[in-house]
Order: structure tokens, then sequence, then C-alpha cells
């Protein structure tokens, strides 16, 4: 990993090259995100601020995090709990496991939305059991987690996994040789390895559970003030001529995502070496 | 009553139980106490309307009953939100784009066969038509359907496998052209024309608004009257500008109770006074303010101005909407048959 040490550009080619990828990187990702703070703050920073303070926004942020809230921590149990068993045992069927972990990357979220709504719906395979025993599940909150845990599922796992494999188990074996217990093994070997590289999993996650929009989109029902998360809140303002509103509601997303990115190049500039080979500058 | 209320005031709460995961994590819903919620799953352009009839009536309501009521909206293409309320969203009012829409929920059993019957005018409150929308001046200077196929222009309109307003569009299409020498043939080959001058086909009609109007695509949006008008008053009229069609089509969008739903939840009551304050005098007026056109003769009359007559066809003339629908729209027929071959 570390023989190709960067060094600057020598050549008046290389500079080009530099500013060719700068001027991509301002014109792709700065030119956006500066376009979605300007336009809420088009009717200046009353406006913007008036919007977020809408009943319907703040029903929505709070979906959002209580969204989130659910599934950040469930995804990171199952990631530790994936991770665990990839890094540290061989078990038939593991390329089959790495690969189901990963499918969430490739099918699209209208996917992941939609199989809920096969599965819960009310013409669904569980439909007229749950309608039987009055329980929601599509177009409620529990729709909204399921979706969202589909499709946050690989962040925490995909962190974790090459960094435990490349600790191995030595670790470990030497705990549970000196008497130590599963758990104690678990908190006092196995965790704080790799607390650094789980909280970047978390970020990572975190973000995405608080931005998807396809998958909830399927199975939000889109009520206002009940189902309706902060990106399909954006949407509604957007389609209803309110273009401040909808630009202030995303740019509290878009604040964090810079929020995001802020604490994982921290967490990278700090914790180099502790979190997976792949991430070390 | 509060126990149905509780249990659909916010789904996410005991209902969400089921689900291990969520017990002790669910939210309060804002329906506490006696507050009783109505769902209206509603079409698109629907938003500014029952934004605001829904808290006149919630206010009348108020004085007439003395409980509070908080109405929800939920809003989308019409054929998606039908298909939504057919997959369970709990819809306690649909208020629907076309009664295509309404049956589809019908067939399922969701609702009673004879819902068109149960309101006046074929259970549509208000009805609408669909104008032209063009840039400010008419740069292109269109002013009939002709003059949409002519080289260089180009026509935003929604799918008309999603989006109610969209069907209308097609029908009205269809039924100018019909007049022509050549009748249904020359139809066809004037809507296949038509939809080679679409570069995008939105899912539903405010997403086709926001295109032209917002993202400036196209030189002619296929609208509804009531989303035109709202889109010049909104948007500013120094941008666009509506054009009045030699014919166009009467757009009746039907409102309906879904029977399972209310007598689920005990809210038959609130959810047939919420359809028919729709046809009051005081309801009329908010409809004729936000674009539609109103039932009643006398709202009419006084709102007469801002509608100009022109000549309607029906869907009637199509045989009604089973008929159009599965001649035109279900797959398979004209509009894949042509679509395709654009």
């Amino acid at each position: 990993m570390r023989t190709l040490t960067a060094k600057r550009p020598a050549s008046v080619g290389a500079y080009l090259l530099v500013a060719a990828g700068l001027s991509w990187l301002a014109l792709v990702i700065l030119l956006p995100l500066a376009a979605v703070f300007i336009q809420a703050l088009a009717k200046g920073s009353e406006a913007a601020l008036s919007a977020l303070k809408e009943p319907d926004a703040i029903s929505a942020v709070k979906l959002t995090l209580l969204v989130a809230a659910i599934c950040v921590p469930l995804n990171a149990v199952f990631g530790l709990a994936a991770a665990w068993s990839v890094a540290k045992f061989d078990f038939k069927g593991k390329g089959l496991f790495l690969t189901l972990i990963d499918l969430p990357f490739s099918i699209s979220p209208v996917v992941s939305g939609l199989v809920w709504v096969l599965l819960f719906g009310a013409n669904g395979w569980f439909g007229s059991f749950l309608e039987h025993n009055h329980i929601k599940i599509v177009f409620a909150l529990p729709g909204l987690v399921l979706a969202t845990l589909l499709v946050t599922l690989p962040f925490t796992a995909r962190e974790l996994i090459p960094l435990m494999q490349d600790q191995g188990s030595d670790e470990e074996t030497a705990a549970v040789t000196l008497g130590a217990g599963g758990w104690t093994t678990f908190f006092s070997v196995t965790l704080p390895n790799v607390k650094w590289a789980l909280l970047y999993g978390v970020l990572l996650s975190n973000a995405r559970a608080m931005g998807e929009f396809g998958a909830v989109s399927v199975v939000s029902g889109h009520i206002r003030g009940l189902t309706n998360t902060l990106p399909l809140h954006v949407e509604v303002l957007y389609n209803e001529y309110d273009f401040v509103g909808a630009f202030a509601t995303a740019s509290l997303l878009a604040g964090l995502a810079l929020i995001t990115l802020i604490l994982k190049t921290g967490l990278e500039w700090r914790y180099a070496g502790e979190l997976s080979a792949s991430r070390r500058h | 009553m509060v126990g149905s209320i509780s249990r659909r005031g916010f789904t996410l709460g005991a209902s969400g139980a089921g689900l291990a995961m969520l017990a002790g994590c669910a939210p309060q819903g804002p329906a506490k106490g006696d507050v009783q919620a109505l769902l209206n799953v509603s079409y698109d352009p629907t938003r500014e309307l029952y934004k605001a009839f829904d808290a006149e009536f919630s206010k009348r309501w108020k004085a007439s009953s003395g409980k509070e009521l908080k109405v929800n909206q939920s809003h989308g293409g019409s054929g998606k939100q039908a298909r939504a309320v057919i997959d369970g969203l709990a819809a306690d009012v649909v208020t629907l784009a076309l009664a295509y829409d309404i049956d589809q929920i019908a067939s399922k059993g969701l609702i009673k066969p004879d819902w068109q019957s149960r309101l006046p005018n074929n259970s549509t409150p208000f009805t609408s038509t669909i104008v032209f929308l063009v840039r400010k001046g008419n740069p292109k200077g269109i002013k009939d359907w002709s003059d949409l196929v002519k080289p260089g222009v180009q026509v935003i309109t929604p799918n008309p496998k999603t989006s109610g307003g969209a069907r209308w569009n097609y029908l009205a299409a269809w039924a100018f052209a019909q007049k022509l020498p050549g009748g249904e043939a020359t139809a066809r080959s004037f809507v296949q024309q038509l939809y080679k001058h679409v570069p995008v086909l939105d899912t539903g009609a405010r997403g086709a608004t926001t295109t032209f109007v917002q993202r400036e695509i196209g030189d002619v949006l296929l609208a509804w009257e009531n989303e035109a008008l709202l889109s010049i008053k909104e948007l500013g009229p120094g941008k666009v500008e509506t054009v009045i069609p030699s014919s166009s089509i009467l757009a009746e969008p039907p409102v309906a109770v879904v029977d399972r739903v209310v007598d689920k939840q005990g809210s038959r009551a609130v959810a047939e006074a919420y359809l028919k304050a729709l046809y009051e005098d005081w309801a009329q007026e908010i409809a004729a303010q936000n674009g539609y056109r109103p039932t009643s003769a006398a709202v009419a009359a006084k709102y007469a101005s801002q509608f100009p007559k022109l000549n309607l066809a029906t869907i009637a003339d199509f045989g009604g909407w089973a008929k159009a629908q599965k001649a035109h729209f279900a797959d398979g027929g004209v509009f894949d048959q042509i679509y395709k071959g654009s």
C-alpha cells in the first residue's frame, strides 16, 4: 500500500491532469452543492428558516431521525456479527454470504421498496394476516424502517470485514487461552480493535439512512406530517412550487452530508492505522 | 371511536408493535385525545385546493360536531395513488383524477360498485378541462391541437400509464383529431405524431408542470386548466400564458368514500360529510378560486369570466372509462402500439 508515495507534480502535464480533476470535481459536486444553499437563501434566511419551522417539516425531521435511530444500531449489530463470523471463522457458503451482503449495493432502491409492498401490502403474501391482526407495515413506520434497513445493510459490515480479516484472530485466541470468556473477549479485545472502523461504518449508514429516497418513497404513502421523511418532504415542497422551502430542507440534508464528510475525514486522519487497510492514506 | 382513532391516528403506533424491534419506539402521533383523523388520498394538482378546503372543513366540522378533525393529505399520480390504496394505504376518501382509478379500487372490493351514483354529477363535485400552457408571448404561435405536431414544437405531457391528467390529455387530442376527415385512423396517426414531439414523460401532472415551467423544457404543456391557472399564479404571469384550443375534453375527477377503510375505522360519518361538503357553495368557491370549474350554477355564474366556453368531448364519447382504458391505455393498447412505434 505504501510503495506509491505521493509527490509534487513534476511536469506541466501532471499539473494539467490535477487541474482537470479538480475542475471536474467542482462541476459535478461543488456547483450543485452550492446551488442548493444559494436557492435555499434566495429569499433570505428568514424564508428558509420559516420553511424549516413548518409542522410538516418538523415531523419529517422527527420521522427521519427516528428511522435512522432504529436502523443504524440494528445494522451496526448485524455488521459486527457478520464481520465477526466472516473474519474469524471458516464456513461453507462464505462466498455466497459475502455476495448477499453486497446485494443492496447493486439492486435499485425502487426494488428495495417494492419487495416490502409485495410481502406486506394488502395484496401481498402476508397482507390478509396483517390486516386481520390490525398490523400496519407498509405506508407506516415499520415499512419505512424495513426499506431503510435493506438499503443500509452493507455499510457497517463492509467497513468491518476487511479490517477484521486483516487483524486475524490471534489476539482473541490469546485472550481465550488466558481464560477470558466469549463476551469478555469481545468487549475487551475485538470491539476496541474495530471501534473506529465501526464508527466509520455507522456514519456512512446513518448518512444513507437519512438521505434514502427511492426505497422509502415506495413504502411511504406520502401522507404529509405522518409518513413523509426529509427527502420525501423536499419533493413535496418542490412540487408545490415552494422552491425556497424545498432547498432549505435539502440544505439540511446537504448539511448532514457535510458533517458526515468532516467526521469521516477526521477519523481517517486521526485513526488511519485502526481503519481497514483500504482506508489508509 | 377513540380506540379506532388511536389506531389509525398514527399507524406507526400500536399497530407497529407487531414488529418486536419497534416496540417502545413508536412515536406519539398528532392524533391525541379526541382528535379525529381523516386521510384523503388524492392526485397531483389538488394540493392547494385541499389545503384550503381541509382547513375550512375542519373548522366547520368542529363547529357542528364539537370535535377536532385533522385531515391528512397524500398526493401523487392518480394511478399510482389508486395502486397504493389497493396495496393498503388506509384512505378514508379518495379524490382521484378519473373514475377508472376509483373503479380499480372498487374492483378489489374496497369500495362498493355503485360508488359513482352515491353523489351528484357522477360523484364529481367540480370539473376541469385540458388546455395549453405556452411560453410568454407564444413564440411558436400555438393556437390549436394541429399546431402541436408542427416541426420543432416540443410538447410536455406526463405518462398516461401513471397519470390521470395524461390520459385526459391523450383523449382530448384524440377527440380533436377524430373530427377531422378520416376519423379513427386520422386520430391514431395524429396522436402518434403528437407523442413523437414529447421529449420526456413525467409520472404525474405536477412533475410535467415543473418540467415545463421550472426546468424550461418544451414549447407547450398540455395541462389541467386548474394546473395552468395555478402555475401562472404561483410562478408569475411574466413567464407563461394559457391557450384555449378549439376543442377539449370534459375532465371529471370523481370522489368516493373507501367503504372497507371507513367501516373498519369507524370514520364513515365524517368521510361522507367531507365529500358532501365539496358540493356546498363555499367549497365550490374554493374550487373555482383554485381553477376548477364549479358544478354549482350560482358559483359557476360568478366565476364565468375565468372559464371560457369551448367544445368539450366527454368520456361517454369513448364509451366510458372501462372501454377507453382497455382500448387505449391497457398493456398492448393503442398507446403502447403508437409509443413503441414512435
